[in-house]
């Protein structure tokens, strides 16, 4: 076994704590989501480890189901825009042709509006809810991976040992799934781990501008918006989600980029 | 050691290097060479891939490429010593004394600027001359050099001028500030042959004409031959034998010089062709999709079994694109392909799995040819699964005497392609062609990325196979002893036609027609004064004519 | 030149057909996606009356066809419609915002477009020694942290427990340059940070890219000077790729305006934007993403325009 190395290893840890906690959430939350137990903005406590938030909830509780909901919504756009864009971007890569041209024009139409502005556009007319943001998101993210699977079929599409494969006479599923998937897979996998940071950071935003979950529903985003007004006295309540979000992105920047280094080596030979 | 321009004393030098999964470290590649070299005088470096001889070559400008380090010993040049020199004195010899010659001059000019500023740059900047000085020079070395339009070619840009003319421009560039000492450094080899001998020529001029030192660097010891007092033969990093070319060419005492020497020697006696070919291309006409011009026309060719047909030409003559119109990559537009006694379908689509097994390919780039995720047992045992549906034990034997008959053990099987050797991987690239049971394989520069020694074993496994399998060989090369070592019959192609097609003897027996008299009279052949015979011979001709 | 020309008007014209195009899709958008405007607008309990005369305000009773080439006439024309909400006119509420969105971010650029290059040169020069480590890992957080985060963390420590700047980034015409860069200091400084880190590390792997041709060994081999190098040769081509990397970046620090505006109440066009969505004020919404769209395009081809400028292959064809 290969020894992991402590950036990785702290990655592991705290994506996997984080994920825990969002499991978890109702056994490991010390009150639920929307009862009030105390005073406005408390500070830390015994009984609220990390205080009180702008109506007097715990704001322990609400950041454990505000990072199951983040986390929730998160996976599922990325599972979203993985499945698809990569069946999409594979698919071009090998069949080529006009549907290839077809895919990639309308992939380049939609990512020269920046993924920002035309979620708002869309949220404009349509009622947000959890399965509405979800599908926003991992529709207008289902481009990028879609750029980069098509990217990196197409380069191992006119390898030679794919060719020898086409002139065996393999089919195409044989060809997506035995021979180029398993040499795309270390550049996904690493890109998997951005674009779920991506959507992390995607709907804190879009909650924080209050176009995302809604009240009495919160994610990180919108705890931040809840109480970002005590900032201006001095309550760092809002900062919370703050660290939230950063630590949890950083963890899981750290095991892609270990998944990535350690596949990448495997490529290089098993020695 | 003041009478000698340049004096190398047990120079070593180390790397770093970044094996997968294990930590970095410095390892040896240069094991104490010494040598010394006289004003005017040419020393050829030669030796496979991993002897050194580009790093000893920069060493005597006391430059590292990449994570290269001189680690021991002592470079002298012009009587003094230039490792433990501040980079301020190493820089007035660099460009000026010491100058270099890459093996690709398209990367080694700026794209950027224009051709004489590049050529000029040096000497101006070490103010060796003045910019109009330099800028004379540059052009008298240009008219030397015998490239088109000496005046005006500095005025272009690198883009704009042929690969056979950005070489010879940069050895005006390394000449132009009259150098001590040039390095070159593989100059001719990424040229097509009847390219190279033109460089060659203009190169050995050059240093006759300038009077100038030089290290010429090359894996081909015919190329070196020619152009050399004094050749030293290299081998991982260690010197095998330094001795004068005749005494190298002639009379070899090291076994390894004796094997280099003798490689390209090898002779396959020529069979006729029988009555029944078994594939026959006939008037094949093909296109590049989205293109409006032919690349190729009017084709026809034959293959029969046991024997092999060597399709020659150079760089863009269409000998790969009949390759890929024979596999269905590539559908004719016009012709046909006949398969035995049946007409094959033009697209790979069409044919059936049978067809397919029939014709199998290996290719130049083995590392390229093999899936790097899949083990070698898996890479030789899917055609056996594919074709012949075989299984378990049935397959794993089949594997283990496949893996034998290309000489390899069956322990070999769960290695993936990065553990293996260059001739070990192209092994098993034919061991996967062979698994099919094909009639025909076509062999697409197989042996041209591969060492002389391990190409020649290459060669003479596909010779044994040939015997023992009856398979017929489309045989792709652009190198004329390959081609005497391996065929039966010969294609000449040039701009996408067949220009001359027999038996080996009548194709390289004269009368020829001009382009295979042109592209046969310029493979370096491995004796002293080839080269001048062969552009002497060449003069007249032209002046005959 | 003629292959330049060409290739120049192509680029131009692939532009405009692609803003062309982005009008259909924010129209189709907002248009066309399941569920109707007016209902959205109203909400479920709306009287059928209402909606009725929602839909008739609207135009929605006419076919999507012909209200789109209304809109685009109108916008050819400059004129961008009426909010909803409000009934003011949408290009005369826009046009200070808009003055004040661009005052903002080009105060950003002014000071992240050198830092970055700087820096970028400074990781270069010290690569794999401590400060491109140093930029490594900054890069790693800051990639991490979304904007309106590092918005608060700077209002919170520099704004509140140290009082350096205000808190509320108000501009209006009366005040001096002096007085508005005090108060755009703090959103500054988080646009900035934003665009930094990518800037900085997309510059340093421009630069290496450069660095690492054959063309810079012969110059080295020349016993050119470290610094004749650079200039002479790895500059020339880098320029293309620098400033590919300084608009890419540019365009995303119009998104990231959006946020920081909000986080410190700015009276720019992505505040009006997100007010305006959570109102469901569709005119507004498509007006405002058709002006950020257009500049994310216009960015982008400057971009592409720049490298078919700085290629020699096409600027000295054979």
């Amino acid at each position: 076994m290969t020894r992991i190395p402590p950036a990785a290893l702290f990655g592991l840890f705290f994506t996997g704590l984080y994920f825990f906690m969002a499991i978890f959430a109702p056994w490991i939350a010390p009150y639920t989501m929307t009862e009030v137990v105390g005073g406005v903005w408390e500070p830390w406590s015994a009984d609220h480890w990390i205080g009180t938030d702008n109506i007097g909830r715990d704001l322990l509780s609400r950041m454990i189901y505000g990072g199951r909901t983040t986390i929730f919504i998160a996976t599922a756009a990325t599972i979203l825009s993985f499945t698809m864009g990569s069946i999409l971007g594979f698919t071009a890569a090998v069949i080529g042709g006009w549907i290839d041209q077809v895919l990639s024009r309308f992939v380049d139409l939609v990512m020269s509006i920046p993924t920002l502005i035309f979620a708002l556009v869309v949220l404009s007319v349509m009622p947000v809810t959890l399965p509405i943001l979800i599908l926003v998101m991992g529709l207008l993210d289902s481009t990028r991976v879609y750029r980069l699977a098509r990217a990196v079929a197409v380069d191992i599409n006119v390898m030679d040992f794919v060719e020898a494969a086409k002139l065996r006479g393999e089919g195409r599923v044989w060809i997506i799934f035995r021979e180029i998937l398993p040499n795309a897979l270390s550049p996904l996998v690493a890109e998997m781990g951005l674009r779920f940071i991506f959507a992390v950071l995607f709907v804190s935003t879009l909650s924080f501008l209050g176009l995302g979950v809604q009240p009495p529903n919160a994610d990180w985003g919108g705890i931040v918006k809840e109480n970002k007004d005590g900032i201006v006295y001095g309550i760092p309540a809002a900062l919370v989600p703050a660290v939230a979000i950063a630590t949890l992105a950083i963890s899981v920047n750290l095991v892609a980029d270990w998944v990535l280094n350690r596949t990448t080596s495997l490529k290089g030979g098993r020695g | 050691m003041s009478d000698n321009l340049v004096a190398v004393r047990d120079l070593k030098i180390g790397a770093r290097v970044f094996p997968p999964g294990e930590k970095p470290h410095d390892i040896e590649i240069v094991h104490g060479v010494s040598f010394d070299l006289q004003k005017g005088k040419v020393l050829g470096l030669i030796g496979e891939s991993g002897a050194g001889k580009s790093t000893i070559g920069l060493a005597t400008m006391a430059y590292g490429r990449g994570g290269v380090e001189i680690t021991g010993g002592e470079v002298w040049v012009n009587g003094r010593e230039i490792l433990n020199t501040s980079l301020r004195d190493l820089r007035k010899l660099r460009g000026t004394e010491v100058t270099y010659v890459s093996q690709s001059a398209a990367a080694s000019f700026n794209p950027a600027k224009k051709i004489m500023d590049q050529v000029i740059e040096a000497s101006v900047h070490a103010g060796k001359f003045s910019k109009k000085d330099a800028e004379a020079r540059a052009v008298e070395l240009f008219t030397k050099l015998g490239l088109p339009s000496p005046e005006t070619i500095g005025d272009r840009y690198p883009h704009q001028v042929s690969g056979g003319q950005l070489q010879r421009c940069m050895t005006a560039l390394a000449l132009c500030p009259e150098p001590d000492l040039v390095v070159f450094d593989e100059p001719t080899t990424a040229l097509d042959v009847t390219t190279q001998i033109d460089v060659l020529m203009a190169i050995k001029d050059a240093i006759r004409d300038t009077g100038v030192a030089a290290l010429y660097i090359t894996h081909d010891l015919a190329v070196v031959a020619q152009v050399s007092d004094e050749i030293m033969v290299l081998r991982m990093g260690d010197m095998v034998e330094h001795g004068t070319t005749d005494q190298i060419i002639n009379a070899p005492v090291e076994d390894y010089t004796r094997d280099l020497v003798s490689v390209r020697s090898r002779v396959h006696e020529g069979k006729p062709p029988t009555d029944n070919p078994v594939l026959t291309i006939e008037n094949v006409t093909a296109r590049y999709k989205g293109t409006n011009f032919d690349v190729l026309h009017d084709v026809s060719m034959e293959l029969h079994a046991g024997q092999t047909l060597a399709v020659v030409g150079e760089s863009g003559s269409g000998k790969s694109t009949t390759a890929r119109v024979m596999t269905g990559l590539l559908p004719a537009r016009e012709g046909r392909i006949v398969f035995e006694d049946r007409t094959l379908s033009a697209d790979l689509a069409g044919r059936s799995r049978d067809e397919l097994r029939e014709i199998q390919m290996i290719y130049q780039m083995a590392d390229v040819a093999m899936n790097p995720r899949q083990t070698v047992g898996t890479i030789i045992g899917r055609p056996l699964e594919f074709y012949f549906g075989m299984r378990g034990a049935e397959k794993r034997k089949r594997i283990e005497e496949l893996l034998d008959d290309i000489e390899m053990g069956s322990e070999f099987k769960d290695r993936y392609p990065a553990e293996l050797s260059g001739g070990q991987k192209q092994r098993v690239c034919i061991a996967r062609a062979l698994a099919a049971k094909p009639k025909i394989i076509i062999c697409d520069e197989v042996t041209s990325a591969l060492d002389p020694l391990v190409a020649e074993d290459i060669l003479r496994l596909l010779h044994n196979l040939q015997q023992r399998e009856n398979v017929a060989y489309l045989f792709i090369t652009h190198d004329l002893a390959t081609v005497r070592a391996i065929a039966d019959s010969i294609a000449v192609m040039y701009q996408g036609r067949v220009v001359r097609y027999g038996t080996k003897a009548d194709v390289l027996s004269p009368p020829f027609d001009d382009y295979t008299d042109l592209l046969l009279s310029s493979v370096p052949e491995m004796r002293l004064g080839w080269l001048e015979e062969v552009v002497k011979h060449r003069k007249m001709e032209s002046a005959g004519n | 030149m003629p292959l330049l020309v060409k290739l120049l008007a192509q680029r131009i014209a692939l532009g405009l057909l692609l803003l062309l195009l982005v009008s259909a899709l924010i129209f189709w958008g907002t248009n066309i996606l399941p569920g109707d405007v007016a209902q959205s607008i109203l909400g479920q309990s709306a009287t059928p009356e209402a909606l009725a005369n929602i839909r008739e305000e609207l135009g929605l009773n006419e076919p999507a066809i012909s209200r789109y080439f209304d809109w685009l006439g109108g916008l050819v024309q400059g004129n961008l419609g009426t909010a909803l909400t409000s009934g003011q006119d949408i290009a005369s509420s826009l046009g200070s915002r808009l003055k004040n969105t661009l005052f903002l971010a080009f105060w950003a650029a002014v000071v992240a477009v050198p830092l970055a290059i700087f820096l970028g040169l400074l990781a270069v020069r010290y690569r794999e020694r401590w400060p491109d480590k140093l930029i490594s890992a900054v890069t790693l957080a800051s990639i991490s942290v979304p904007e309106f985060l590092i918005g608060y963390i700077l209002m919170y420590f520099i704004g509140v427990k140290l009082g350096w700047a205000p808190t509320v980034s108000m501009i209006h015409d009366g005040m001096t340059l002096g007085q508005k860069l005090s108060s755009i200091a703090l959103p500054v400084a988080v646009l900035t940070m934003v665009v930094l880190a990518h800037m900085m590390r997309m510059t340093r792997a421009a630069i290496l890219n450069v660095m690492q041709s054959a063309y810079i060994e012969t110059a080295e081999l020349k016993g050119l000077s470290m610094f004749t190098i650079i200039w002479r040769h790895a500059f020339p081509n880098s320029i293309a790729p620098i400033v590919n990397v300084v608009m890419l970046n540019l365009a995303y620090l119009v998104v990231g305006v959006v946020v920081v505006e909000v986080v410190f109440t700015y009276p720019g066009m992505g505040q009006y934007l997100v007010d305006h969505v959570s109102k469901r004020d569709v005119p507004v919404v498509q007006a405002c993403g058709l002006i950020f769209a257009a500049v994310y395009i216009g960015l982008n081809m400057v971009a592409d325009i720049v490298s078919i400028l700085a290629n020699p292959r096409l600027r000295h064809p054979k």
